[in-house]
């Protein structure tokens, strides 16, 4: 059985990648690196886990070992943030184009300038589309489970596919929280071993990574925008699977008193738990506010998302991150397109908020709810705000 | 061959077939072919020491001449040859 345990969620990922079995991790071991990497180190260092554990140059060549490590058939792990991912972004694609189900967690940080490394989105948005498995997390349990069942869905046959499990660097990682740690023999049973679907060995020879050109390009983008959107079901099973052996249940979106709600707010990340404080507190003064929380970033959750925001008639899309001259938020934008074709859609409101570390507190969620429905000529609907930015 | 459909391709493009890389003819993107005039070639080999591809041969009565199913026509042995025996030629 697993245990109640109190840890720094850093530190707990680290043991919970321990459990899975790993049989390399690939890292660069200085800033902006998490405790994810050192506590890992140590459990190698140590012996606890039989496991390289490679300390490269830099993280271009962290993702370009765990690359060729999953290609021999290890399975093979990263973390990083800010900085580190942004020296990653090469080889991003070349992972998912390759299929080679490589785990990462990355500790969201702002990316310079100016030089800051605290917490946002502004790391992982620029890697949207290379082609991984995205998932945000809220919690430190949610941190943990995550990060195990992201091996068994990245290595299901159907799937082989990249994955990167999404924790708010500092506000979350640095946290101590309480959650329940599984037990080794409990992973052992919920997590089968890799088997890959090519290796590179001697004996068999295999090319991995060939060049391809313009006849066949288009061909390869297909399939592998087919495999991402593919892997949604192997998602959904996986969670309920460990819901069923864990008692824990993660659905792509979840939603908090949203029923009735005239009011929604859409969160990605930790922020979630501070805006369903928010939710309380104006529940508590007759205000029908609700939250919608965005799990599954990639492959983007289309029908769920249409579905929890069809009959409200307003929403507030918090962002973390900014497409500079564009239409605001990324989760802002993605949003308005997944409802453009419905019927009926909410007015939408975006505020870009906590970059760079900056806190928000409950009190600023429930202004930002108190501002929309003030808003009764609709004027601030469909365009974006920085929220509490000095005029 | 016919080209595969993305429904063919396998997991990850990954080639099973060692040395099958010898079957895509790369000599297709060619636009103009290196033609010796072997009146004025010395047989001194520079052409084959400086071809990128390797695909300049040495025939059995000494002189060179391209594999074409692999020259890309770059010019590089008609530059390199010094007694002017490679002139590059338009295809079609």
């Amino acid at each position: 059985m697993g245990k109640r345990i109190g840890m720094e969620v850093a530190v707990a990922v680290a043991e919970a990648v321990g459990l899975c079995n790993i049989d390399m991790a690939a890292v660069y071991p200085i800033t902006p690196q998490s405790h994810i990497a050192e506590h890992l180190s140590d459990l190698v260092a140590n012996g606890q886990i039989d496991a390289e554990f490679v300390t490269v140059e830099s993280e271009h060549s962290a993702m370009s070992a765990v690359i060729g490590a999953s290609g021999a058939g290890a399975r093979s792990y990263t973390a990083t943030s800010s900085q580190g991912l942004m020296y990653m972004h090469e080889l991003l694609p070349i992972a998912s184009a390759m299929r080679l189900p490589i785990t990462m967690a990355i500790a969201n940080r702002a990316v310079s300038g100016p030089l800051n490394i605290l917490n946002d989105h502004t790391d992982i948005m620029p890697q949207r589309d290379s082609g991984w498995i995205s998932v945000f997390v809220e919690n430190g349990q949610e941190a943990i489970d995550m990060s195990i069942m992201a091996f068994k869905i990245a290595e299901h046959k159907d799937v082989m596919l990249p994955v990167n499990v999404n924790i708010d660097g500092f506000q979350l990682t640095h946290m101590v929280e309480p959650f329940e740690m599984p037990s080794q023999e409990e992973v052992d049973a919920f997590l089968p071993p890799f088997v890959p679907h090519a290796t590179l060995h001697p004996a068999k020879p295999v090319t991995m990574g060939a060049f391809a050109m313009s006849d066949y390009f288009t061909e390869i983008m297909k399939a592998k925008d087919e495999a991402l959107l593919n892997s949604k079901k192997v998602i959904l099973d996986v969670w309920d699977e460990w819901a069923k052996m864990f008692g824990r249940s993660y659905k792509p979106v979840e939603t908090y008193k949203a029923d009735d709600a005239d009011v929604l707010m859409l969160t990605m990340g930790s922020m979630g738990e501070t805006a369903q404080m928010a939710i309380d507190q104006l529940r508590g003064r007759g205000v029908k506010a609700g939250l919608v929380k965005l799990r599954l970033w990639r492959p983007f959750p289309h029908s769920e998302i249409k579905a929890v925001l069809k009959n409200v008639k307003k929403l507030i899309v918090t962002d973390r991150a900014i497409s500079f001259g564009g239409p605001g938020g990324p989760v802002f934008s993605e949003i308005k397109s997944a409802l453009y074709a419905e019927a009926s859609r909410p007015l939408i409101y975006n505020y870009i908020f906590g970059l760079g570390g900056r806190d928000v507190a409950v009190g600023e969620f429930v202004g930002m709810v108190d501002k929309v429905l003030a808003d009764t000529k609709n004027k601030a609907a469909d365009t974006y705000e920085f929220w509490g930015v000095r005029e | 061959m016919a080209l595969k459909t993305w429904k063919e391709l396998p997991i990850g493009c990954v080639v099973s077939e060692p040395g099958s890389a010898g079957e895509y003819h790369t000599g297709s993107w060619r636009s103009q072919r290196p033609v010796w005039d072997d009146a004025k070639c010395i047989k001194c080999g520079i052409c084959y020491v400086f071809c990128p591809e390797g695909c300049v041969q040495q025939g059995e009565d000494g002189f060179f001449k391209a594999n074409l199913d692999y020259c890309k026509g770059c010019g590089i042995c008609s530059h390199e040859c010094w007694p002017r025996a490679i002139k590059m030629v338009e295809e079609g």
